[in-house]
C-alpha cells in the first residue's frame, strides 16, 4: 500500500512537471480592433483547458500589414499566431511564412468543408481553388452598408422622397437608388443638424479607397482579368462597363458625401455615423456589434443592408481574416493546438456571441442565427456575394498602384475614368512581367 | 613621485602591458584609439551604402528570399528617371520645400527681431513661441487634420470669418490646388520656432558697439538694418535655410499623418515615395536605387550650399 502510495504520488508529479514543461507562452498577432478583444475573452477558455499562456500583439489597421509583414519578411518569432489579411496567403505561403496545414487537419479531423465556401477560398488557400490550406477562417468578414432607419421612417422625409423619385425611402435595391438616397440627405437639416449622405471609403495611404471602390467597380462588371487567362487584363480591369463602374464612384463621393471626407477609411466612417453626420456608411461587418451597441445609433435606430446590385450582378467587397502558425515559431506545436481548439463548433458559437464572426457553417446554419442579432441575416446575404482583391505574393504592389490610381481619378479629380484603368492595367503588368507571370 | 592623473594611470598599467605599449609608435596609438570609431563608421554608415548600391543594380525583393536576384544594371535607374509619378513627387517635394523655407525665414527672421527688441514679458513669448516644436510631427499632423475638417475645423472657420461664405465648402486636405499649401502651413507652423531661434542667436551676436557707431554716423534704422543686421545674421539664416533643407526634404511623418499623400499623389513627397516602394511594394533593388539618387542629390545641394556659406562666413 505504502509503495503504490509513493508510486502514485511520484506519477502526478511526474506529470505535473511534464505539463508545466509544456506549458508555452504563445503570441497571437492581429489588428487592433474590437473583435481583436473579444479574442482574448474567447482565449481565457484555450489558456484554462490547455496551461498555455496567451499574449496578444494587435496593431491598428493602418499600420498593420507594414509592421506585421515585416516582421514575417525578418523571419522574426514574435508571433506564433498570425491572424493576417487574406492577401497575404499567397506572399505566406510561397514565402515560407505560414505552416502549411493540411496534414493536421487530417490528423484532427478538422475539414474546410465545415466553413463558408467563400472564406476558405479567401482566407485558407494557396493557389486559389486548390485543396492548399495555409490558414483556418477565423473571422468572416465583408463590406456593407449602414443605415439611419430612424431617418427613413420620418413621416415627412419619406413623403418629401416619394414625391421627388417616386419610390419609398427605403433599403436601395441598386447602387443607382443608393445614390439617389445619398443625395437626398446631402446638406439636409435634420433635427437642427447638417447631415450628409454616405460615408464611403477614400482613404489613400493603405488599402481603403481599393476595399470601397471595388463594391462599385464589381456590380458594374469589372473583373481582374481574363476568367479563361488570368493574367490577361486588359479589356478586363479597363472594361467599357468597369469604366462607368469607377465613374459611379466619383460620382458618388462628389455628391453625396461629407466635405473633407478625401481620407476617409473604418474609422472615420464609424466616426461620421455614430456622430449623425451621414445617414449611410460603407464599412465592414465587424463594426456592426458596436452600431448597435452605441447610445446615439444603436439599439433599433440603425439598419443594415448588403451592398447593392450594380447593372452587371451583385458583390460585395471580402474582408476578414484566417488565423495561420508562423513557420518561424518555436511553438509550433502549441500554437496548432490553438488552432484545434478554436475550430471547434462549440467555441466558434462562442465566438459569434462575443462579437466575432465565425464561419463556421455549424453556427452561420443554426436556425436561430439569423435572427440572434439585427445584422445577422445581412452578414448571411453580403457572405453570399463576397469577391476579393488579388491575393498574389506580389499584392502590395498591385493594391499600391491601385490606390494611387483611383484616389487620383476619384479625389484629386485628375484625368478620366478610362485614363485611371488603362494605367492601372500599365502598372499591374508591369508587376506582373516582374513576377514572370506574364 | 604620482603627480597626475597620467602618472597614476602609468603606474597602474601591469608590467607586460606596459612593456608592449611603450614600444609602440605614437602613430600606432592614435590608431589604436581611433580605430573603435572608424570601425563603427564602416558598419553603420558606409557598409549600407555600399551594399546600397549594390543592391540598386538588382531586382531583389527583401519579401522574395527564394527569388533568384538578377543584375539588372541600371535598368532601375533608368525606370525611376523615366517615371512621370516620380517627377511628380520631385515637384511636389520642390513646392514643399521651397515654401516652407521661404516662409519660416522670413517669419522666423521677422519673429526674432521683434523678440530681440527689450521688452517686457520678451522670455515669456519667447517660451510660447517655441511651442510648436517641441511637440511629435505625427501629433501636429493628427491635429492639423482637425483643424482643417471643413465642418469643424478652426482653420476654415478663421478664413471664412475674413473671406465670407461657408467654412464647409472647401476641404485643405481634399483638394488638389490646396492640399500643397496645407502642408506648407502646417510644417511652418510647426518649424518656424526653430528657425527663430537660430536667427535670434545670430542677431544677439552682433555687438551694440556696430549700432552705436553707426548711429554716431547718422546711419537710419533701415539703413543699418541692411548693412549691418542682415550681413552679420546672414551666416545664421543660411545655417537655418541648411537645416530646414535637409529636414524638409526627408518629410514623411507629419505629411503621412495629415493627408496620406493624397489627394491622388499631390502631396506624396520623395521620402513617402521611398518608403511605400522599400517597406510597402517591397521592390528593394528599385528602392535602392532610388535611395542612391535621393542621396546624391541631397549631398550634391548641401556641398554646394556648404561652400557658400563659408564664402558667406569668411567675408
Amino acid at each position: 500500500m505504502k509503495t503504490q502510495l509513493k508510486l502514485s504520488v511520484a506519477t502526478a508529479a511526474v506529470m505535473a512537471v511534464s505539463g508545466a514543461a509544456s506549458a508555452e507562452d504563445l503570441t497571437l498577432c492581429w489588428a487592433s480592433w474590437d473583435p481583436a478583444n473579444a479574442l482574448i475573452e474567447l482565449s481565457k477558455d484555450f489558456e484554462e483547458k490547455s496551461g498555455h499562456t496567451m499574449n496578444f500583439e494587435f496593431v491598428p489597421w493602418p499600420n498593420f500589414a507594414d509592421r506585421m509583414l515585416n516582421e514575417l519578411n525578418s523571419g522574426g518569432k514574435l508571433c506564433d499566431l498570425m491572424i493576417g489579411d487574406s492577401q497575404w496567403i499567397g506572399g505566406g505561403a510561397e514565402n515560407g511564412h505560414y505552416v502549411k496545414l493540411n496534414d493536421f487537419f487530417d490528423a484532427e479531423g478538422i475539414t474546410m468543408d465545415d466553413f463558408i465556401p467563400a472564406t476558405v477560398t479567401g482566407y485558407a488557400e494557396w493557389p486559389k481553388n486548390t485543396p492548399n490550406y495555409w490558414a483556418l477562417p477565423a473571422f468572416g468578414d465583408v463590406v456593407g452598408w449602414t443605415y439611419r432607419k430612424d431617418w427613413f421612417e420620418r413621416p415627412e422625409l419619406q413623403a418629401e422622397f416619394k414625391e421627388k423619385y417616386g419610390r419609398d425611402l427605403d433599403v436601395p435595391n441598386s447602387l443607382d437608388e443608393l445614390k439617389d438616397i445619398a443625395q437626398f440627405f446631402q446638406g439636409r437639416d435634420i433635427d437642427g443638424t447638417t447631415v450628409y449622405g454616405a460615408a464611403i471609403y477614400t482613404e489613400r495611404g493603405s488599402e481603403g479607397i481599393t476595399m470601397g471602390v471595388t463594391n462599385a467597380l464589381y456590380n458594374y462588371g469589372f473583373e481582374y482579368g481574363n476568367p479563361d487567362s488570368p493574367y490577361e487584363l486588359d479589356g478586363f480591369v479597363n472594361s467599357e462597363d468597369a469604366v462607368a463602374g469607377l465613374e459611379f464612384y466619383k460620382d458618388l463621393y462628389d455628391t453625396a458625401t461629407p466635405p473633407g471626407s478625401s481620407n476617409w477609411y473604418m474609422g472615420e466612417n464609424i466616426d461620421a455615423y455614430k456622430s449623425g453626420q451621414v445617414a449611410l456608411q460603407m464599412n465592414f461587418a465587424f463594426i456592426w456589434p458596436g452600431v448597435e451597441a452605441d447610445a446615439n445609433v444603436g439599439g433599433g435606430k440603425s439598419g443594415y443592408f448588403p451592398n447593392p446590385a450594380g447593372p452587371n450582378g451583385q458583390f460585395a467587397q471580402l474582408g476578414g481574416q484566417g488565423i495561420s502558425v508562423v513557420s518561424y515559431s518555436d511553438k509550433q506545436d502549441a500554437a496548432l493546438e490553438y488552432i484545434k481548439w478554436f475550430a471547434q463548433p462549440e467555441i466558434q458559437s462562442r465566438w459569434w456571441e462575443l462579437g466575432g464572426y465565425s464561419a463556421l457553417k455549424a453556427v452561420v446554419e443554426d436556425p436561430g442565427f439569423a435572427t440572434s442579432q439585427p445584422y445577422a441575416q445581412t452578414f448571411l446575404d453580403s457572405m453570399a456575394i463576397v469577391k476579393d482583391f488579388w491575393a498574389e505574393p506580389a499584392y502590395a504592389e498591385l493594391l499600391l498602384a491601385m490606390q494611387q490610381r483611383v484616389h487620383d481619378y476619384v479625389i484629386a479629380g485628375n484625368g478620366t475614368a478610362e485614363e485611371a484603368l488603362n494605367g492601372l492595367v500599365d502598372d499591374w503588368t508591369e508587376t506582373f512581367e516582374d513576377e514572370g507571370k506574364i | 613621485m604620482i603627480h597626475t592623473p597620467m602618472d597614476k594611470i602609468a603606474k597602474a598599467t601591469p608590467e607586460p602591458m606596459a612593456r608592449k605599449v611603450r614600444g609602440l609608435s605614437d602613430r600606432t596609438i592614435a590608431w589604436i584609439f581611433v580605430a573603435p570609431s572608424i570601425f563603427l563608421l564602416l558598419a553603420v554608415n558606409i557598409f549600407p551604402l555600399i551594399w546600397t548600391i549594390r543592391l540598386s543594380f538588382t531586382n531583389y525583393k527583401v519579401n522574395r528570399p527564394n527569388r533568384e536576384i538578377d543584375f539588372v544594371g541600371l535598368r532601375n535607374y533608368e525606370r525611376i528617371l523615366t517615371d512621370s509619378d516620380t517627377w511628380m513627387t520631385m515637384q511636389a517635394t520642390a513646392h514643399f520645400l521651397i515654401w516652407t523655407i521661404v516662409l519660416q525665414v522670413l517669419i522666423g527672421f521677422a519673429l526674432a527681431y521683434l523678440l530681440n527688441m527689450k521688452f517686457k514679458g520678451n522670455d515669456m513669448w519667447t517660451t510660447i513661441i517655441v511651442f510648436p516644436m517641441m511637440l511629435s510631427p505625427a501629433v501636429v499632423g493628427n491635429f492639423w487634420t482637425f483643424l482643417y475638417q471643413p465642418q469643424i475645423g478652426l482653420f476654415n472657420y478663421v478664413v471664412t470669418f475674413f473671406t465670407g461664405g461657408d467654412p464647409s465648402s472647401f476641404s485643405m486636405i481634399g483638394d488638389v490646388h490646396l492640399a500643397p499649401w496645407a502642408i506648407v502651413i502646417a510644417d511652418t507652423w510647426m518649424w518656424t520656432p526653430f528657425v527663430m531661434l537660430i536667427c535670434l542667436a545670430g542677431l544677439r551676436s552682433i555687438p551694440d558697439s556696430i549700432y552705436e557707431a553707426a548711429e554716431c554716423d547718422r546711419a537710419s534704422k533701415w539703413r543699418q538694418f541692411w548693412t549691418i543686421t542682415i550681413p552679420m545674421a546672414l551666416p545664421f539664416l543660411m545655417l537655418a535655410v541648411l537645416f530646414r533643407g535637409i529636414e524638409n526634404f526627408k518629410m514623411f511623418d507629419l505629411v503621412v499623418q495629415l493627408t496620406g499623400g493624397g489627394p491622388g499623389n499631390t502631396t506624396t513627397l520623395t521620402s513617402i515615395d521611398l518608403k511605400r516602394e522599400a517597406f510597402e511594394k517591397w521592390r528593394t533593388g528599385y528602392s535602392s536605387a532610388y535611395a542612391v539618387i535621393l542621396f546624391v542629390t541631397v549631398f550634391g545641394l548641401a556641398s554646394i550650399y556648404v561652400k557658400a556659406l563659408n564664402k558667406v562666413k569668411e567675408r
